[in-house]
């Protein structure tokens, strides 16, 4: 009977579907599956495209095509003197998404505040393990449980966070996609019919799109939310078509199968470019690519042997051999598009002779080293292995011989960590919040020794800077912080910055209004497509 | 006959506990560790670490986990998978239906086709025919699918605008899934033209993953026939003047399938269990394609469920493929 119920409501559906038959349908080609369709259990861009993006808001927003933030949920806020109170005045009037599966009976409130970070929070709470084996992996990995000392509903549409210490960007992370605020109502109604799992499943939101369908690795359907509290939608069906394969992807653009895809092969973007059918959108990406050198381990603890081999290695050919030019060049420890960048900092030249001067002068010969090489595909590494040897045979030049080694990628992440490991190690990190503090800290902090500084590298003055800024709200005042980290971070070269990767967004010259979110979501708000 | 097919159920019983143990032990021999794979580049703090081992039940001893997997197997709980955190049983029938209709489709397709060339070739050996049909066959045993795929996308798909790229039916075309077998559902559906859109995205992947099973039945067929062709009971037909069609069509055939049909089997069992890299150039939401995502994830409880249900699928096809063997061949059940 269930079922039955289920395929009358599907197919009631399907003629409101029918009846519209010149409503405007947008086919996105997505990469993968998503893993749910609760935002927060889950840690890939790919699930976050497929749930927080079109289904949720947040209590802040990332403003489309940044990563400043602006008001979401949240119509305001207030930050107290000592920077351990965060106020949010929650928007009114806004409106849940009203399906076949729940009808909301209340807009939208401090309830659901409460619920969707308490869940992820109280350990007791009947939501925290709502699914065996779920746990919040982003909001612990954020340091979330050690951060909110507690959350209070002031009233019904005022909500306060209560920190252990003042943390700067805490409004950054709430733009975040863990943060996204899911119906308390809803969850009711599924604890009494003791279905929560369906909150996975069937989600509601107050984001622009409702959920339809979902065929597992197949199609998700969703279509616009009449009573979005930004307006609706200018088109009215969002489908995702998944396609795992890239070269095939862009087959299904050039046939007219879908209007947007991401992520095609570097091979394949002249010719996509040059369809008199598509256009081709271009970003630089929120990631940098590097080597780490193990400063703790002679003789890659003087300072003067590490600027010398960054002066051995020739970045336009890596770029060349590995990213195909799909990438550029970085000097920097943080991408160009982040607030804060130091564009006056001027990267260490490509000298192949000063740098073999400058090693013999430390005394450093017969040098042998090994360089790790990823086993991975990353966005700033597509081919770590070929980057590898390109370094290899640039050290080779000054007389400096490289190993290359390679574990499994659980593995290689593990052993990377160590404090007295053998070698320089080639990673790299895409942001989460579009805050300085994300990349600064975490990959070059004193804290981030023995675990994601893979430098091994804690300098006083660089820590004083990042410590500092970190505990002080005004923006400006924390970009001059950054942007003296980042000359000091140029001086002491713990890392060779290799590169920083750019994305490319083929699409049909009917989509308008796209645009490309720096921190590498994909979004469908504000898109149209041209009849 | 009885005796044949219990003699063949016993043996089933240390085969199936010996695939529950290579799965298993499969995953576990696997470099890499899920709770790692799942923190990526983030990573995880030690504490958490040791939280999630907990949860997950990976702190226990080895054993212990076995007998706990395989007592949970027998009350048909196939364990959640790590990622999505639903049943594994539950995704891998979601899945199933595709890749049964996909891999359906491709042995229809390399049986028509393989068979006839085979009986063709031996007929006419060392013809132009023979030559050109087995020299095809081996291009397509050696073919790489990935690459071939993309070819036909490229040419059909792409240049000519024959057929789709990708995906099991048109986007247009939205209904409840009854049976999960898309040419079924799509009749169901009673909507125009569904039918058709779901045939039409089936062709290139039948093709393609019907490549191999083609040129295997059509090497297989041709060397029975060949072998049959030169026995007595050949030649005493054709000396009571029978006509060519009958000689080859009855006499010839019948006794030259007996190994192609364990071969086709062989096939069905292979193709049941997922076509990877098939699944994966067409979009295709099967089994094949779910279980590399799994392996890549090491989640360990849809790679061990995964390899468990594919492998008593495979028993249960070669199961009927040596019963089917036994109808044909009284000398097999008599032994």
């Amino acid at each position: 009977m269930k079922k039955f119920g289920k395929l009358l409501a599907a197919t009631a559906l399907m003629g409101l579907m029918a009846g519209s038959a010149y409503a405007k349908t947008l086919v996105y080609c997505s990469e993968g599956s998503p893993e749910g369709f609760d935002v927060a259990p889950y840690t890939a861009g790919t699930t976050f495209d497929a749930s927080s993006k079109p289904l949720y808001n947040r209590l802040v927003e990332f403003k489309r095509g940044t990563s400043q933030v602006q008001p979401g949920l949240a119509e305001s806020w207030e930050v107290s003197e000592d920077g351990l109170e965060y106020t949010f005045n929650l928007r009114k009037g806004v409106k849940f998404h009203n399906t076949a599966f729940f009808t909301p009976t209340r807009d939208f409130n401090a309830d659901d505040v409460l619920f969707s970070f308490n869940r992820q929070r109280l350990t007791d709470h009947a939501w925290y393990e709502y699914v065996p084996g779920i746990s919040w992996e982003y909001f612990n990995g954020m340091s979330m449980p050690d951060l909110i000392k507690d959350i209070v509903k002031v009233d019904d549409y005022t909500v306060k966070f209560v920190l252990t210490r003042p943390e700067a960007p805490m409004i950054a992370n709430l733009a975040m996609d863990f943060a996204s605020i899911v119906s308390a109502e809803y969850a009711q109604q599924l604890e009494e019919a003791g279905t929560p799992e369906l909150l996975n499943q069937e989600p509601i939101g107050t984001g622009p799109f409702q959920f339809v369908a979902y065929q597992k690795d197949a199609v998700i359907r969703y279509a616009a939310h009449p009573d979005y509290w930004q307006g609706k939608q200018p088109i009215d069906d969002l489908v995702f078509a998944i396609t795992t394969d890239a070269a095939v992807r862009a087959q299904k653009l050039k046939a007219g199968e879908c209007h947007v895809a991401p992520y095609p092969n570097p091979a394949d973007v002249e010719s996509l470019a040059s369809d008199p059918n598509l256009k081709m959108m271009e970003q630089q990406g929120l990631n940098v690519g590097y080597l780490a050198y193990n400063t703790q381990v002679a003789p890659f603890d003087n300072t003067n042997v590490r600027k010398a081999l960054n002066m051995a290695i020739n970045k336009q050919a890596i770029l060349d051999a590995v990213f195909q030019g799909a990438g550029q060049a970085a000097k920097n420890p943080i991408p160009p598009t982040m607030w804060s960048y130091n564009d006056a900092i001027q990267d260490d030249p490509y000298d192949p002779e000063k740098a073999k001067e400058m090693l013999e002068a430390e005394g450093v010969t017969d040098l042998s080293m090994e360089i790790w090489a990823m086993p991975v595909q990353r966005p700033y590494n597509p081919n770590a292995r070929r980057m590898a040897e390109v370094i290899q045979a640039d050290f080779a030049k000054i007389g400096v011989d490289v190993q290359i080694v390679s574990y499994e990628w659980g593995e290689y992440l593990a052993r990377s960590k160590e404090v007295d490991r053998e070698g320089a190690v080639l990673l790299g990190w895409t942001g989460d919040n579009g805050d300085p503090d994300n990349f600064l800290a975490v990959l070059l902090g004193c804290d981030g020794v023995g675990g994601s500084n893979r430098a091994q590298w804690c300098n006083e003055e660089f820590e004083a800077l990042i410590q500092k800024a970190k505990t002080i709200t005004d923006q400006e005042e924390r970009t001059k912080l950054y942007e003296e980290a980042q000359v000091v971070f140029k001086r002491e070269a713990p890392w060779a910055t290799i590169a920083h990767s750019v994305v490319f967004m083929p699409m049909s010259k009917k989509v308008e209004g796209y645009v490309m979110d720096p921190l590498g979501g994909h979004w469908f708000d504000g898109v149209d497509l041209a009849e | 006959m009885l005796k044949f097919l219990l003699n063949k159920l016993v043996l089933i019983v240390p085969t199936f506990i010996g695939i529950t143990i290579v799965a298993f032990g499969f995953v576990r021999v696997l470099p890499g560790d899920p709770i790692l794979a799942l923190a990526g580049e983030r990573g995880v703090e030690p504490e958490r670490y040791q939280q999630l081992l907990v949860q997950f039940g990976f702190d226990r001893p080895i054993w212990e986990q076995y007998f706990t997997y395989v007592i949970g197997l027998f009350q048909g709980d196939f364990g959640t998978s790590i990622a999505t955190k639903r049943p594994v049983l539950n995704e891998f029938m979601t899945l199933f239906p595709a890749t049964v209709e996909l891999a359906t489709c491709a042995i229809i397709f390399a049986t028509l086709v393989g068979i006839p060339a085979g009986i063709i070739s031996a007929v006419k050996r060392g013809s132009w025919f023979d030559q050109l049909t087995m020299g095809t066959a081996l291009a397509g045993y050696s073919m790489p699918i990935f690459w071939w795929g993309l070819l036909l996308i490229i040419l059909f798909s792409g240049v000519l605008g024959w057929t789709p790229v990708s995906g099991r039916i048109s986007l247009l075309y939205f209904f409840p899934q009854v049976t999960g077998f898309m040419l079924i559902d799509s009749l169901l559906s009673g909507q125009a033209g569904a039918f058709r859109s779901a045939v039409m995205h089936l062709i290139l992947p039948t093709i393609v993953l019907g490549t191999i099973p083609l040129a295997v039945i059509a090497r297989q067929t041709r060397s029975a026939m060949l072998e049959v062709l030169g026995e007595d009971y050949v030649r005493t037909a054709r000396a009571k003047g029978l006509e060519q069609v009958q000689v080859v069509g009855v006499h010839a055939l019948r006794n030259a399938m007996i190994p192609v049909i364990t071969t086709i089997g062989l096939q069905v069992g292979v193709l049941l269990g997922g076509a990877i890299l098939t699944e994966t150039i067409f979009s295709w939401p099967g089994i094949g394609k779910w279980m590399l995502d799994s392996i890549s994830r090491r989640d360990y409880p849809s790679v061990q469920g995964g390899l468990v249900l594919i492998a008593l699928i495979v028993m249960v096809v070669n199961l009927t493929v040596d019963v089917l063997y036994g109808l044909i061949n009284p000398r097999i059940r008599h032994q």
